[in-house]
């Protein structure tokens, strides 16, 4: 799977697959366990979590009611401190916009901070087509990146990958390393690769960065990580360019402090991530370290036509991950399944937004309406409405296949028509009641094989409510 | 006529009407014996959800206007189903909100709108209910109920003061099972998986019962642990606190 060919048509045969993966069921059911007790433990600490929601959610719908005041505002703060702002409108412009730098800064390598912008326009496979080498730097992009794999998470991207593989494939790829090392413990493999990224930090020409906010009032760009590798992408090399998506704008850095008071709370449980770190231009004429260039390629790729539409609330997501961490149907696929660069209920929102209706049509139909998504998103996106109007867009396209489509009116007539109701479903019911009465329930029944290939169906009664509350002398209408 | 008693719609659901009409019994007995009037409107089918999530709006609030004013009469409308509960109450108004004819009607509806154990507890200041049953049962909050309508702890207080029964909660109780209305049957491998893992859950709390809120759920959960052999009786809330057991075999289970 890459970010340029999107598997979401083939949702059902991709999640069949990984349902009998079972190194990635054995991952699932450890990792959705840990996300979820941080993340409760994390909001319970905090007596204002709750209040801080709130203000993070109110913060960013007043950005996106005033989004091009606060984007002119970002470009001329980075402007001024001697920075470049790249507009790109599709994914295509924002890699030549990378692309066109790296080229004039003479660039053979890059190092990359992790950026999901980076996966949504397929850059690590443009930049190598163009006889650049980009090497990512967090430890599970550079696992993934080794093994040619997509990310499985937005904030754990190899958290599929089993630690004994991890070993295999760093045995595979560091031939220069003595073959009898150790490679069994976290901390050995994090040491190696490590070890064999130091060198490529150093000799790299350009670093790449997300970020996980814009500051308008100062043209900083922010990212959170817990490696460091971030800071050693963007202040060692000569150039730093960070990729962006525009819906990532904040007013003030009050406003972002406010955010990243939910956003590690949500998506390990952290007060804070061990690193924040805003980068504010190129470095000055004092400054001891920091690139020599700056660069925000600030991307759209579809971005503001949701504004003022019904999915506007999805552009406040801050990719902090909980939504696919408590998610039951992520819970039991993972990431991969979903067959583009954006997993669980925040992805079954954003890709049909991203990669049209047609490809993506599956993931927000593929939702139980749970809720959990919903009650623990920082920002308070209302997921399961989004995947609804969103079902309700693909039922106008007529998406779904016929024979849904028309059993759906079939049942909605009936449905609106009372008394036809009952005569419709009177003898089906006497006839599965006297069929099912003495097991209770049927193994397997005509047009009924998507509920019985998973569990018997409980036989009906035999008569409905409504014909027995009658025959009882049950109360009608007509209240006193 | 003349008391003081509370006139109650009950919307029985579709689930109730077709499959389990013990539930609506229990049910309205259970509104009568806390001191109300209950009444069955003719003119209700369903509660619209399988159109309304399924992206068919139209159809979803042609059910409203057609079912609206069935209800209306009545002091308090109540379903033995938090996610048709939820359905009134949240998302009735929202899809005749454009309306002038049904907006203020549908608000007004859903805001006397209780999911059953809710009703009984919150609105009708009951604290136990008088009914016995032998057994150790584990309870699974239906998503819909816990979530839209903040329905948890009122069908435990109830249930506590049942003569001889224990109950207890799953190790992941938040977690779905799998049913989510026709995702069950559009994507089967995943609910299956997902009951799987809540049979499993079910059966290592060593309860011998299976109670929820809602029918849906309980016929997912029934056929998932009926299709793996398991002697756990599945049955609706509103049974148990009903004393209505004798009524109907557990869910999912024949009359021998």
């Amino acid at each position: 799977m890459s970010a340029d060919a999107p598997t979401s048509h083939r949702f059902p045969e991709n999640a069949r697959a990984a349902l009998a993966d079972e190194t990635l069921q054995r991952s699932l059911a450890s990792a959705k366990v840990g996300f979820r007790v941080r993340r409760s433990e994390a909001a319970a600490r905090l007596p204002e979590f709750e209040i801080l929601r709130d203000e993070a959610r109110d913060i960013k719908n007043h950005v996106l009611a005033h989004l091009d005041l606060y984007l002119e505002a970002f470009e001329t703060r980075v402007t001024e401190r001697g920075g470049h702002v790249h507009w790109a409108r599709d994914a295509a412009e924002a890699r030549g916009a990378v692309l066109a730098i790296c080229r004039a800064a003479g660039a053979r390598t890059v190092t990359k901070g992790k950026s999901m912008i980076s996966e949504e326009i397929g850059l690590n496979a443009f930049l190598e087509e163009n006889g650049i080498e980009p090497v990512e730097t967090d430890l599970g992009e550079y696992i993934i990146q080794l093994r040619h794999e997509a990310p499985s998470h937005i904030i754990a991207p190899a958290f599929h990958v089993p630690k004994a593989e991890v070993a295999a494939t760093f045995r595979k790829h560091h031939t220069a390393l003595d073959p009898a090392r150790l490679l069994e413990q976290p901390r050995q493999l994090l040491e190696e690769a490590r070890g064999v990224l130091r060198d490529r930090f150093l000799a790299a020409d350009v670093g790449i960065t997300g970020a996980n906010f814009l500051i308008a009032e100062t043209g900083a760009t922010v990212i959170v990580t817990n490696e460091g590798n971030g800071d050693l992408t963007q202040t060692l090399p000569r150039v730093h360019i960070v990729v962006a998506s525009l819906e990532k704008v904040v007013p003030t850095l009050e406003d972002a402090s406010t955010i990243l008071r939910v956003l590690a709370r949500s998506a390990t449980g952290q007060e804070f991530t061990s690193y924040t770190t805003f980068s504010t231009g190129p470095r000055r004429g004092e400054d001891l370290d920091g690139p020599h260039e700056f660069h925000v390629v600030l991307l759209d790729n579809g971005r503001s036509d949701l504004v003022g539409t019904e999915l506007q609330d999805v552009l406040r997501c801050i990719r902090c991950g909980a939504c696919m961490n408590h998610c039951p149907v992520f819970g039991v696929i993972g990431g991969h399944a979903y067959g583009w660069v954006y997993p669980g209920p925040i992805g079954a929102v954003l890709s049909p937004s991203l990669i049209g209706v047609e490809e993506a049509h599956h993931l927000p139909s593929a939702s139980t309406f749970c809720g959990r998504c919903e009650s623990v998103c920082p920002m308070r996106i209302p997921l399961p409405a989004l995947m609804r109007h969103l079902r309700e867009r693909e039922f106008e396209k007529k998406i779904p296949p016929a024979t849904q489509r028309w059993g759906l009116r079939i049942w909605a007539f009936l449905a609106k028509r009372p008394r036809l109701y009952r005569l419709a479903t009177a003898v089906p019911l006497r006839l599965l009641g006297r069929l099912g009465r003495r097991s209770g329930r049927f193994r397997s029944l005509p047009m009924a094989g998507g509920w019985t290939s998973q569990r018997d169906l409980p036989a009906p009664q035999g008569p409905s409510f409504q014909s027995l509350w009658d025959r009882a002398g049950g109360r009608r209408e007509k209240p006193v | 006529m003349t008391d003081a008693r509370p006139n109650v719609a009950l919307f029985v659901t579709c689930l109730v009407d077709l499959f389990r009409p013990a539930v609506g019994f229990a049910a309205a007995k259970l509104l009568e014996d806390a001191g109300c009037t209950v009444t069955v409107p003719r003119s209700q089918t369903c509660c619209g959800q399988p159109a309304y999530n399924s992206g068919d709006r139209a159809d979803a609030a042609a059910i409203v206007r057609r079912t609206l004013p069935a209800l209306e009469p009545f002091d308090h409308v109540v379903a033995p189903s938090g996610s048709c509960a939820a359905m009134l109450r949240l998302h009735w108004p929202a899809l005749v909100a454009d309306e002038p004819d049904y907006a203020d009607r549908a608000a007004a509806v859903a805001a006397r709108t209780w999911e059953l154990t809710a009703f009984l507890t919150d609105v009708c200041g009951l604290d136990s209910v008088d009914a016995a049953y032998d057994g150790v049962a584990a309870y699974h909050d239906s998503c819909s109920g816990l979530r839209e309508l903040g329905v948890r702890e009122q069908p435990r207080r109830l249930l506590r003061g049942i003569a001889g029964l224990t109950v207890k909660d799953l190790g992941a109780p938040e977690e779905c099972c799998g049913f989510g209305g026709l995702f069950a049957v559009k994507y089967p491998d995943i609910s299956g998986r997902m009951v799987s893992d809540k049979a499993d859950d079910i059966e290592a709390s060593g309860a011998d019962t299976l109670l929820a809120g809602d029918l849906g759920c309980l016929m997912n959960m029934a056929g998932r642990l009926k299709r793996r052999g398991s002697a756990i009786r599945v049955r609706h809330v509103a049974e148990v606190l009903a004393g209505a057991t004798g009524a109907a075999p557990p869910i999912g289970e024949g009359e021998s």
